[in-house]
């Protein structure tokens, strides 16, 4: 391995730069400091005849150094035939800086920010609310000829979103019972009142919890999956392929998803809400010996069947929310992986959101309703 | 050829097969130094997967890759990463990473692999995508903003970025336009000569081979079935070969050449 080298052989205007070694980019950081060093002032040439290997990093350096001597004669010296094209290539592409790119800072660019982000949620907004105009156009269409109704893709994605999630769902909901439970009688036998304990759970868990944390995993786990294969079917181009065929993207990816979702999601609230109180009545028997058929009396004399309802009424809502956040974040991916990655974690994090909003806007309603 | 001249890559006896669908059969493959050697073959006899199996992305179910004369399936990461310098790969589409700009592109492998100042880099950069001709004006620009000749061409220049002695090009005029794909390979050749580059290019593109390439090796019948020039592919008696150097397509391309 030869060592790269550069110094100045001579004095005044008729001095030579030499070069040596190998002039690479692996060398770059040595050869620069050399340069430093050694270069001050102007020189008649660069003698190239010990360089053993040029490659284009060292090609642009002592091209660069060419024109930085400020010498027009100056030229190189004892080179070979490859090293001549190699360095007049280099020269013909030498870059020039482009003009540094305008950038607003401080109040003005945070203001336009604001700004372009609020445009971009209200015409994010009413994006959605038209592609929710336009599945109710098609599931109304639907019900007057329901055999045009792609049955197989429903099919397909309600075992994805629902049958698959059964194990998660039962079991998250489990736990939350049992958590409930615990957590509970610990606070309510203070004050003797550990029976309450069963109020306590059937009616956080029936109205409330059971729906509210299915529709979070299922945000997560289909939402994100609704994103994912909707937005990476734009990158390849396929669903401008459906426009060309005259097929419906809506009706061919959307509503199935849609469908699905609503029809599944308060099977797997009504499957949370068993596992919860499953959950709950096991803790409760172990916990403080109230053995399963008091807390089976219990619940029927003191949970009103509207508890349940009201929590299987929000549950095809919070579908409608999901899916269609999932599928319009996923319309919305562009050319590139990181659009696509970008989408999902927003399609996961504002269906959460809007799952959470509307819970509490059925709270309120509810309230008013006196349930 | 001359058997004098060093042999930069070897491949002896490779085996690849996916499940039962078996695509190199005991494949050899030598390339020499300094040489644009065009690999050809019909849709589906493995020329990619050959390209994937030098370049250590794909692991043979038998066989000996030399680079360098290091052998890539048995190379420790160390050893990998050494010889992952010394040559650079031009995917199809460009396979540009899509988070990072044109230019940061092309620096990225100088600021992963090597320790050159930020500024140095940035010039580098920028001369080698002035030299693939893309625009001063595309340096900033992300992937998805670029036409495919652009990619293809800014993927080149992330190939070239270290220097290579080394570079693997897959179908590099494959959706370009006739005159695209004439300067595309006109660029490839001068490239070639002035860098003193050794290419391995796998193409479709008959004006490819005919324009720019020293030596052709064409895949079939799951080895590589014959190696030459152009004009010793003319005489080759077999089949597939005799109809893919005397179609309409190769006079044409033969003619005009």
């Amino acid at each position: 391995m030869a060592e790269p080298q550069i110094s100045i052989r001579g004095d005044g205007d008729m001095s030579t730069l030499v070069a040596s070694g190998e002039l690479t980019v692996v060398n770059m950081n040595r050869l620069e400091e050399m340069v430093a060093d050694n270069v001050k002032g102007g020189f008649a040439a660069i003698d190239i005849g010990d360089v053993s290997k040029l490659d284009t990093a060292g090609a642009w350096l002592l091209t660069g150094l060419l024109q930085r001597s400020n010498n027009p004669e100056a030229g190189f010296e004892n080179a070979t035939d490859l090293q001549k094209s190699l360095l007049e290539t280099v020269a013909d592409n030498m870059p020039k800086p482009l003009p540094p790119q305008k950038r607003q800072e401080g109040f003005v660019n945070w203001l336009n920010m604001v700004g372009q982000g609020t445009s971009e949620a209200w015409s994010s907004m009413l994006e959605i609310l038209s592609l929710l105009g336009e599945i109710i156009a098609r599931i109304a269409g639907y019900a007057l000829r329901p055999w045009r109704l792609r049955w197989t893709s429903l099919v397909h994605h309600m075992q994805a979103v629902g049958l698959n999630a059964i194990p998660i769902v039962l079991l998250m909901s489990f736990l939350i019972g049992v958590v409930l439970a615990f957590q509970g009688a610990v606070q309510l036998q203070q004050f003797g009142a550990e029976i309450f304990v069963v109020d306590l759970i059937s009616i956080s868990i029936l109205r409330e919890l059971g729906i509210l944390l299915t529709a979070i995993i299922v945000a997560g786990r289909s939402g994100s999956a609704f994103t994912a294969s909707i937005g990476s079917m734009k990158m390849r181009e396929e669903i401008d392929a459906m426009r060309t065929l005259g097929l419906d993207p809506v009706s061919v990816l959307v509503v199935p998803r849609v469908l699905a979702l609503v029809i599944m999601l308060p099977i797997l609230g009504f499957l949370a809400d068993m596992a919860g109180l499953i959950g709950g009545c096991l803790m409760v028997w172990i916990n403080l010996g109230l053995s399963p058929t008091v807390f089976y009396g219990r619940l029927l004399d003191n949970t009103d069947a509207w508890q349940f309802l009201i929590g299987m009424i929000k549950a095809p809502f919070f579908a409608v929310l999901i899916a269609l956040i999932g599928c319009h974040m996923g319309l919305r991916v562009k050319g590139n992986a990181e659009s696509l990655g970008v989408m999902t974690s927003r399609s996961v994090v504002m269906g959460i959101f809007m799952v959470i909003i509307a819970d509490a806007l059925f709270s309120i309603f509810f309230a008013l309703l006196g349930l | 050829m001359t058997s004098s001249r060093e042999t930069i890559i070897e491949v002896r006896g490779v085996h690849t097969a996916f499940g039962d669908h078996v695509v190199h059969d005991e494949l050899d493959l030598d390339v020499y130094r300094g040489e644009i050697l065009g690999v050809v073959g019909g849709s589906g006899t493995g020329k990619s997967v050959l390209l994937r199996a030098i370049v250590g992305l794909l692991k043979p179910q038998k066989g000996e890759v030399r680079v360098f004369g290091t052998d890539v399936l048995s190379a420790s990461d160390a050893e990998f990463t050494e010889i992952s310098k010394r040559w650079g790969v031009m995917f199809q589409d460009g396979a540009l990473f899509s988070s990072l700009n044109v230019q940061q592109n092309v620096e990225a492998p100088m600021r992963e692999l090597l320790d050159v100042a930020a500024d140095t880099r940035a010039k580098l950069a920028q001369l080698k995508l002035s030299m693939v001709g893309l625009p001063d004006k595309a340096r900033r620009d992300f992937p998805s903003d670029l036409s495919g000749g652009m990619r293809k061409r800014a993927g080149l220049a992330r190939a070239l970025s270290l220097d290579p002695e080394i570079v693997f090009l897959d179908e590099p005029t494959a959706g370009l336009d006739p005159i695209g794909a004439a300067a595309f390979d006109q660029l490839i050749r001068r490239l070639a000569d002035t860098l003193g580059l050794t290419v391995f290019l796998v193409t479709h593109d008959l004006d490819s081979l005919h324009a720019i390439c020293d030596r052709i090796a064409v895949l079939a019948e799951k080895k590589v079935l014959v190696t030459g020039t152009m004009k010793e592919m003319l005489d080759v008696d077999h089949p597939w070969v005799r109809e893919y150097f005397h179609g309409p397509r190769a006079r044409a391309a033969l003619e005009t050449g």
